[in-house]
């Protein structure tokens, strides 16, 4: 005797289940979408509203109508707080962008030219230079933060883009990244190179360079928002306001003790700190995935 | 369009020596095939003549110049690679007019000669290509292209066609010598394929370990091998060699099985008693009911002909290349006794009669 097949009955319980999985993939997703852009979406909100309503202590998840005033105020004029003078976002935003294309275009040509030296070249202690870039990774900004004040102070770069820039931009990371990237670079091509008549410098050009470009691209991505996130160290190297960035300018604007805050200021500075980042994410997303993923050989 | 003259050169890695001095004269147009086993030095010997490597001692000398100091690019020579080494980011004419832009040739100048170059190996529909978007067979003509455009002295070829399928090679090693008989550059082009280095070369080296065991033209190699290294390398299926001793005051060898050759072109020196091999090669034996029985372990019919993989009673593996389909057994074979080759038992030279 053979078993008979219910195929209609088998059929809606596959389909039950396929249902149930799609629901359940889709409420985790929303969940975690939730998550994440909640914080974002109280700190959208919060910029539409005037001081007082949040000042109450609510917490508004529907837009006002002040978004106008507030963007022009905290533009031009920027919001106070503790601090008796406000710096205007628009001055916070150029400095913040400044030193984080700074510290991403000066990493990368510094890391470029190391690994370039430390992968193509022959030359006495090589593997020792490399350790020594290679060592810098234990050695971060905030460990060596004492040292490396005193010198700048020694310098005299306190207050100047070059002291807030100049530490931050020798990477030990980027170069690992380039010298592993820079050896499966054929030897054939350095070879063919060399008797085309190309010189190093030529050949950095016109060979390794447009070679790492989708690698460059990945990497500027990543280093201009380690730049723009920067806290600790512009916080200890600028006094003067005028060379805020607008990550520590945010924190400033947040007043401890008895002075109110203007939150909805605050809110607003917050959404234009996070605009630059996100264009940079945007603007270069197809790079940054093309650099992390592929490689044209 | 030059003479190459390596003399002397020698190559050690520390204290391993991968080249025991190589002196080779090559002439103005003349195209000479290094062939070995991988690891004889035959590419390093290459590298040293394109200046990629520097030799231990000795001396390249290129049109009577002596060019050992000089840099690969003052050398005025161009090079094939095995994989090519096109640059993936430039187009096939950039990849072309890259050594001329270095060397400032003006502009229309080297529109035209990367224009001629191309047409020459009809691949001037490809120019805008990247390497990436190109066959094998579209790779390894831009990349005899780019040799081309330089118009150099010298052509040197790292096995370039083992990267291609067999259709492709038999086809590209045609155009390769067509075009470097046309365009008479003197050539050096290292390979491991024995079929490739009788095909293309005016001359071949044969290397071993190091040492040039033979320099001559295809057939002077193929029919008298200088020793039982070359002897097995070049031809294939590969030469037969049989254990003898002299006899008759050289006149004929004895194998182990007692059975007597007699040489037909004249006695060998050593006289009676000399340990000798004896080389035949698979196409120089024959059935003959009178000759050495084989029982036959393999074989392999290829329409026209058969090779026979076999063994003489003592344990002896003997090929055979044979006319028609596969051969009945028991199956007897003789030489032909005027193809045979002798070579010393113990240094492996070749015995010539005295």
């Amino acid at each position: 005797m053979s078993a008979t097949i219910d195929v209609e009955a088998l059929a809606a319980a596959s389909r039950r289940r396929r249902m149930r999985e799609r629901v359940l993939t889709h409420l985790s997703l929303i969940l975690g979408v939730a998550i994440f852009a909640l914080p974002i979406w109280i700190t959208l909100i919060g910029s539409t509203h005037d001081t007082d309503t949040i000042g109450r202590g609510d917490v508004p998840l529907l837009p006002g109508g002040e978004a106008w005033n507030n963007y022009a105020h905290a533009w031009s004029q920027g919001g106070g707080g503790r601090n008796t003078f406000a710096v205007p976002a628009s001055t916070m935003l150029w400095n913040s962008f400044i030193m984080a294309m700074l510290i991403a275009v000066g990493k990368i040509a510094i890391s470029l030219l190391s690994a370039f030296a430390v992968v193509f070249f022959a030359f006495p202690l090589r593997m020792v230079f490399f350790w020594m870039i290679f060592i810098t990774l234990m050695l971060p900004v905030e460990v060596r933060i004492i040292p490396t004040f005193q010198v700048m102070t020694s310098l005299s770069l306190i207050d100047t883009m070059t002291g807030l820039t100049l530490p931050l931009i020798a990477s030990a990371t980027a170069t690992l990244l380039f010298r592993q990237f820079f050896l499966t670079i054929p030897d054939e091509y350095v070879e063919a190179a060399k008797i085309d008549g190309a010189g190093p410098l030529r050949f950095f050009k016109d060979v390794v360079l447009p070679l790492s470009a989708t690698n460059i691209a990945a990497l500027f991505v990543i280093l201009f928002i380690y730049g723009w996130n920067q806290y600790l160290w512009p916080l200890l190297m600028v006094t003067d306001r005028d060379l805020e960035t607008i990550i520590v300018g945010l924190t400033k604007m947040i007043g401890i003790g008895d002075t109110q805050n203007e939150w909805n200021l605050i809110m607003t500075t917050a959404v234009f700190a996070l605009l630059p980042p996100v264009a940079v994410v945007v603007l270069m997303q197809r790079w940054f995935i093309k650099g992390l993923t592929e490689t044209e050989k | 369009m030059a003479s190459l003259d390596i003399q002397g050169v020698t190559k050690s890695f520390g204290a391993t020596r991968v080249l025991h001095g190589i002196d080779l004269a090559i002439h103005d147009g003349e195209m000479v095939v290094i062939v070995g086993a991988s690891g004889c030095g035959k590419s390093t010997l290459l590298r040293i003549v394109a200046g990629l490597e520097t030799s231990t001692s000795g001396a390249v000398l290129i049109d009577k110049v002596d060019v050992t100091p000089l840099e690969p690019a003052d050398r005025d020579i161009a090079m094939v690679f095995q994989t090519y080494a096109l640059y993936p980011h430039m187009t096939v004419f950039d990849n072309m007019a890259y050594g001329l832009k270095i060397r400032r040739v003006p502009k229309p100048e080297i529109r035209r000669r990367v224009q001629e170059a191309a047409d020459l190996l009809s691949i001037g529909q490809l120019l805008d290509r990247k390497p990436r978007q190109l066959s094998g067979g579209q790779r390894q003509r831009v990349a005899m292209g780019r040799a081309i455009v330089r118009e150099p002295k010298l052509f040197l070829f790292d096995e370039p066609l083992s990267n291609l399928d067999a259709k492709l090679r038999v086809q590209m090693r045609a155009e390769i010598r067509g075009l470097q008989k046309r365009l008479a550059v003197t050539s050096l082009f290292v390979t491991h394929d024995q079929v490739e280095a009788m095909t293309l070369g005016d001359r071949l080296v044969v290397m071993n370990e190091g040492r040039a065991a033979q320099i001559g033209t295809p057939m002077e190699v193929w029919s008298r091998p200088a020793d039982t290294y070359v002897a097995s390398f070049i031809g294939s299926p590969a030469m037969n060699m049989l254990p003898a001793t002299l006899v008759e005051g050289g006149a004929a060898a004895r194998l182990a099985d007692g059975t007597i050759w007699r040489f037909a072109d004249g006695a060998r020196p050593g006289g009676e008693g000399r340990a000798v091999t004896i080389g035949i090669r698979p196409e120089h034996l024959f059935p003959d009911a009178g000759g050495l029985s084989v029982s036959i372990e393999l074989a392999e019919p290829l329409g026209s002909e058969t090779v026979v993989h076999g063994r003489l009673p003592d344990g002896t593996a003997l090929t055979a290349r044979l006319p028609g389909g596969i051969p009945a057994e028991p199956l007897a074979l003789a030489p032909d006794l005027a193809a045979l080759h002798v070579f010393d038992a113990t240094d492996g030279k070749r015995l010539d009669p005295a």
